[in-house]
Formats: C-alpha cells, sequence, structure tokens
C-alpha cells in the first residue's frame, strides 16, 4: 500500500497525491445503479435500484420492462449516488459506465446517458466490461489484493475462470459452454416451484435439506478441464422430478436443493483449484451473484484454506450487479489511459479483455 | 430562450439548436443535423450533438432546456434519445421539454390548409398518428397521438370529410390502404418535411415551454403508446383467465 502510494505520487506533476474520483454507472441487466468511487478502493456511494420484484411476474427478467424501468430511474439513482458521496458532478474526474455484454436495451440508457453527462460535463468517458467490474468488486474490500490472482466469477449471466495477470490483462481459463450457474439456479428453482431469482431461494430451503440425498453429476467438458458445463446437471435435476413423478412419489424439495447446490459447489470448486495449481498463484478471488451464496463460499473457502490459497470474496451487495464495482474497474483503466469516444455503443456478447 | 432539440424515435436522427427571437418574437432554427439512414443512434446521436456545438461554438451552458421526442416511436430509440437528454439536463441543471412525436412530424406542414396526418410505421400493422390543422395560423392537435391500423385513421380523415396531407415511414407500407379507403382528396408532404426533423420539434418546444409545458429531468420517461409484449400476454392471460373463473360461477 505504501509503496503504490509512493508510485502514484512519483506520477502526478505537483508531486501530490491526487485521487482520482470517478462516477459509475450500471444498467446491463435489471439493477439500476451509480456509484462514486475514489482511486478504485473507497466506495464514497453505492445506490442501486432493483426491479427484482417487477420481473417476478414473469419469472426472469423481460429485457423490455428492464429497459423501460431504468430510462425512468436513471437520473434519481445518479442524483443520490452524487449526494450520498456528498460530492458535486464538478468534483468528478471521469465518467464510466458498464457497456457489455448484458441486455442490449438496458446497456443502451447507462452508455446514452453516461455520454452526454461526460459530455456536457467537459469529463473523461471510459466504457466498462461488466465481468471486469465483478472481478474488480474484490478490491474494494480488500485494499492489499493486487494481481496476479485467479477469480471464479459466477452469476446469472456467466461463468468464467479468469486469469488476472494485471490490472486489466485477463486470460480466460474456462468458461461455460452452456448455461451459466446462476442460470441453472433460476431453472431448477423455476422446476420445484420456488420461482425468481432462484439463487437466494434454493440456498434458503437447502438448508433443511441433505446435500447426498439424490446422486447428480458433476459434469466435466472433454478435453477443456476449466470448462464448465450446467446443463447436464439441469437436465437430471428435471429427471429426477419425472421420474418421481412416474413412480407417484412426493420429492422433497429441501433435498433436491441441498444436492443440486452440492454439485454446483462440487464443480466450483474443483475447477478453481484444479486450475490454480494449473497457472500457480496464490490467491483466488470469487465475483457475482452466486459468489454471494453462503454455501458455495463457505466450501471454496474450506478448500483454499486446506490448500493454502489465499481467498478473497465481495460482501453480497458488491456481489449482486453494482456500480461501485465499475468505478473501481474504471479507475485501472483511467490510469492506464483507457478513454472512450463519444461512438461508444452497447455491446450486448462484449469479450472480456476486448476494447 | 435556446434550446437543443432531439429526435431519435425512428430511422432518422435528428439534432438542433431553436431560438426565440424576443425582439422580434418569432422563432430561429441556428443549426440543424440530420441523418436518415441505417446506423445505430447510440454511435451518431452524440457525435452529431457534438460536431453541431463545436460549429458554433456553443457554449452548452448558454441552453435554457433540452427538447426531446418523447415518443411514440422505436423503444430503443426513444430511450437513447430520452437518457441523452436526461444526462445532459442532469449534468446542465436544465428542464426538459417533452414533445409528442407525431405533433413534431405534423408541425413541419406550416401553413398547410386542411388536415394533416403523420403515418409512423409502427409494426404489427399500426401506425402512430394523429390529426393535426392550422387554424386561423396556430397548431391545433385534432385527433391525439395514438396507435390504430391505417384503415382506422383513414376512416376517421373520411369523416371530417377535408382535403389531407400524409407524412412520414408509414406513407409506404399502408400506400395501398390510402389508395383503397381514403374517400377524401389526399396528398404526400415533399421529402425534405416527410420524416422527424429537430428543427421543427425544436420550435414546437418552444410554444410548449411557453405554456409551461417543462419537466424535471429526473421524472421525465418517454411515453411509448404501447405496452411490452410480455405485459400484453400477461393481461391477456389474465383477461382469459378471468372470464373462465367468472364463466365458472
Amino acid at each position: 500500500m505504501e509503496q503504490k502510494t509512493l508510485h502514484r505520487q512519483e506520477q502526478s506533476e505537483g508531486g501530490q497525491d491526487q485521487a482520482v474520483t470517478i462516477l459509475a454507472i450500471e444498467s446491463s441487466c435489471d439493477e439500476t445503479a451509480a456509484a462514486v468511487v475514489r482511486n478504485g478502493r473507497e466506495v464514497l456511494s453505492n445506490v442501486i435500484s432493483s426491479q427484482i420484484e417487477l420481473h417476478k411476474l414473469y419469472g426472469g427478467v423481460v429485457p423490455e420492462i428492464a429497459s423501460r424501468k431504468h430510462i425512468e430511474k436513471i437520473n434519481p439513482v445518479i442524483e443520490e449516488a452524487l449526494c450520498r458521496s456528498e460530492l458535486r458532478l464538478e468534483d468528478i474526474d471521469a465518467i464510466a459506465v458498464t457497456y457489455g455484454p448484458g441486455l442490449v436495451g438496458a446497456l443502451l440508457v447507462g452508455v446514452a446517458e453516461a455520454k452526454a453527462i461526460a459530455f456536457a460535463s467537459k469529463k473523461p468517458l471510459i466504457g466498462v466490461h461488466h465481468i471486469e467490474g465483478h472481478i474488480a468488486a474484490n478490491f474494494i474490500e480488500h485494499r492489499e489484493l493486487e494481481p496476479p490472482f485467479l477469480c471464479l466469477v459466477v452469476s446469472g449471466g456467466h461463468t468464467h475462470l479468469v486469469l488476472v495477470r494485471d490490472y486489466g490483462v485477463f486470460d480466460i481459463l474456462g468458461r461455460t459452454r452452456d448455461d451459466a450457474a446462476g442460470e441453472a439456479f433460476d431453472k431448477v428453482a423455476r422446476a420445484i416451484g420456488l420461482g425468481y431469482p432462484g439463487g437466494p431461494k434454493i440456498e434458503q430451503i437447502a438448508r433443511n435439506g441433505n446435500p447426498q440425498a439424490v446422486l447428480l453429476p458433476r459434469a466435466k467438458v472433454n478435453g477443456h478441464p476449466h470448462d464448465f458445463s450446467f446443463s447436464g446437471l439441469k437436465s437430471a435435476v428435471l429427471n429426477y422430478i419425472n421420474s418421481e413423478k412416474m413412480k407417484g412419489r412426493e420429492i422433497c424439495r429441501e433435498d433436491l436443493a441441498a444436492s443440486f447446490q452440492q454439485a454446483v459447489a462440487d464443480v466450483l470448486t474443483h475447477h478453481l483449484l484444479d486450475a490454480a495449481e494449473t497457472v500457480s498463484v496464490s490467491k483466488l478471488a470469487i465475483a457475482g451473484g452466486v459468489a454471494s451464496n453462503q454455501m458455495i463460499r463457505g466450501q471454496i473457502e474450506r478448500a483454499c484454506e486446506e490448500h493454502g490459497y489465499q481467498f478473497y470474496f465481495p460482501s453480497p451487495i458488491y456481489c449482486t450487479d453494482n456500480a461501485a464495482m465499475i468505478g473501481a474497474a474504471a479507475y485501472y483503466d483511467y490510469q492506464r489511459g483507457v478513454r472512450s469516444d463519444w461512438t461508444l455503443n452497447a455491446v450486448p456478447s462484449l469479450k472480456l479483455g476486448e476494447r | 430562450m435556446r434550446l437543443l432539440a432531439i429526435d431519435s424515435s425512428g430511422l432518422v436522427a435528428s439534432v438542433a439548436i431553436v431560438e426565440q427571437d424576443e425582439e422580434r418574437g418569432r422563432a430561429v432554427v441556428l443549426a440543424e443535423y440530420m441523418t436518415n439512414f441505417k446506423k445505430t443512434h447510440s454511435q451518431t446521436l452524440l457525435p452529431m450533438i457534438q460536431e453541431m456545438t463545436d460549429l458554433m461554438d456553443l457554449d452548452l451552458a448558454s441552453l435554457d432546456a433540452v427538447a426531446v421526442a418523447k415518443g411514440p416511436g422505436s423503444f430503443t430509440g426513444l430511450r437513447i434519445g430520452s437518457a441523452t437528454a436526461k444526462g445532459l439536463c442532469l449534468a446542465l441543471d436544465r428542464p426538459i421539454i417533452p414533445v409528442p412525436t407525431v405533433d413534431a412530424l405534423a408541425f413541419q406542414m406550416y401553413g398547410m390548409s386542411g388536415l394533416i396526418c403523420p403515418l409512423m410505421d409502427a409494426r404489427r400493422s399500426q401506425v402512430y398518428t394523429g390529426l393535426y390543422r392550422y387554424a386561423n395560423g396556430r397548431f391545433t392537435v385534432v385527433e391525439e397521438q395514438m396507435a390504430v391500423a391505417a384503415s382506422a385513421i383513414v376512416e376517421k380523415i373520411n369523416a371530417y370529410g377535408e382535403l389531407v396531407c400524409f407524412l412520414g415511414d408509414g406513407v409506404e407500407p399502408n400506400r395501398s390502404v390510402l389508395e383503397e379507403n381514403c374517400t377524401v382528396p389526399w396528398e404526400e408532404a415533399p421529402p425534405f418535411a416527410s420524416r422527424q426533423r429537430a428543427g421543427a420539434l425544436g420550435c414546437l418546444a418552444l410554444e410548449y415551454a411557453r405554456q409551461g409545458k417543462c419537466e424535471h429531468a429526473s421524472v421525465y420517461a418517454p411515453e411509448y403508446l404501447r405496452l411490452s409484449q410480455a405485459e400484453r400476454e400477461r393481461m391477456e392471460r389474465e383477461t382469459t383467465q378471468s372470464a373462465g373463473d367468472s364463466g365458472e360461477k
């Protein structure tokens, strides 16, 4: 930490430690979020307006409804973030925004808004990759954490195993071939009548279930040891439900939920530790919505302890989609001179490490 | 009063700076920039604003408000324009003047005698339309903007029994409907006045501003005149269900 401060002092012309304060905006899915972050690690405000209640009616996120809500909420959310940070727009050094991956209509609201704010206030604009944001969420509460480290990003839309070589330098070691881990949670939750969003609901009822009750597969992808596949697991759950029904037996939802969650936890833990051995890093991290699952986090944490790895994870508020993580990632982009121009567009299938 | 006007409700992206010349008591279009080709508004709109204001050496702080097409139109297009307007107004601390898209289209046919009927292609065999006229030189809304089948608006027009002028990107796809059903004499607007023009939208916004039709940027949201597909289907399901329920009783 001291070394880093010294480094920054050398960089700045006046010899003074100049703080960089970023206003960040995130609207890639169903949360409208804004945050003010200083030097990538200090969160001055973090405002999230969730639309979950609205989408529950439809059993999942409806893109057009999400986009309509974003345009209603975006100004109040940004104003609240500025207000809570006790700063004014004049005090902000740059505007950051998630420009992909995500729902295109949802992303476009944040992108157009951020561009207009940056343009009108004559500030630099930084387009940020959503997954880079999730990874950077770990910097917020672990000020000592620096690359290189290995990060498992698991959410409703993503399952990535990423080697963070340096700030903004990523190697994707593995990714899901089909469903994201969080998506499997949602689908299984729907199948056993728990509704949306599936993650928290499965975790809750799994507490009263036996994780060994139902035998479920731990899938591997042939020839790609770091890749994931969750659709087989989801199908196995659906098949189990059907076959029990055929036999006229009542299924125990708690046991099934616990067994499913255990299978996901085993796959994630195994993949993370296996990859860590391959690339020989000492620090492991997780990020994304599924990282707030206490059972999964706990299992990975114990495995890391056993094998002598340092383990990092964000608080739930920084696991869910939020703008503080975008502000954290944007700071390192800012320091590297990354700037977006006024043609910045939403890129729904943006790849990690691409610009 | 000086405005930036934005319309990205359709294929056209258009921005303009308009001003009320207080001495002469009339509006002036200081700059206007429109493009009508397939490139996403997300990439064109702000660069257009930047080019236009740079060329004019215009300080954005000299703007009193931002006028924007509030809908109907392409859902995404409306939101790009609206988010741009909201972002500018958040940074500049200025109000938004929301202008009904169809009103602004009609406003271009200044001085036209008879009815003015913009037709925007709304897909799903509908048009976004409305009826307008210049009565004694004053722009008047005869039928507020709506989403209906082209034949439905033609029926209304026939009932008025007057000359009508059509404009907009909904004319071409519905030409056969007009030719077959329109019993009154009709004409088409020239190509330079048949699409969204931010200059016209801005001039109409000056009038709306005088009538106090301004909104704070944080509460403004576009009006789509149409539910999302998911909402529509859910309501249909619920209607069928409740019809079934009452049938049982």
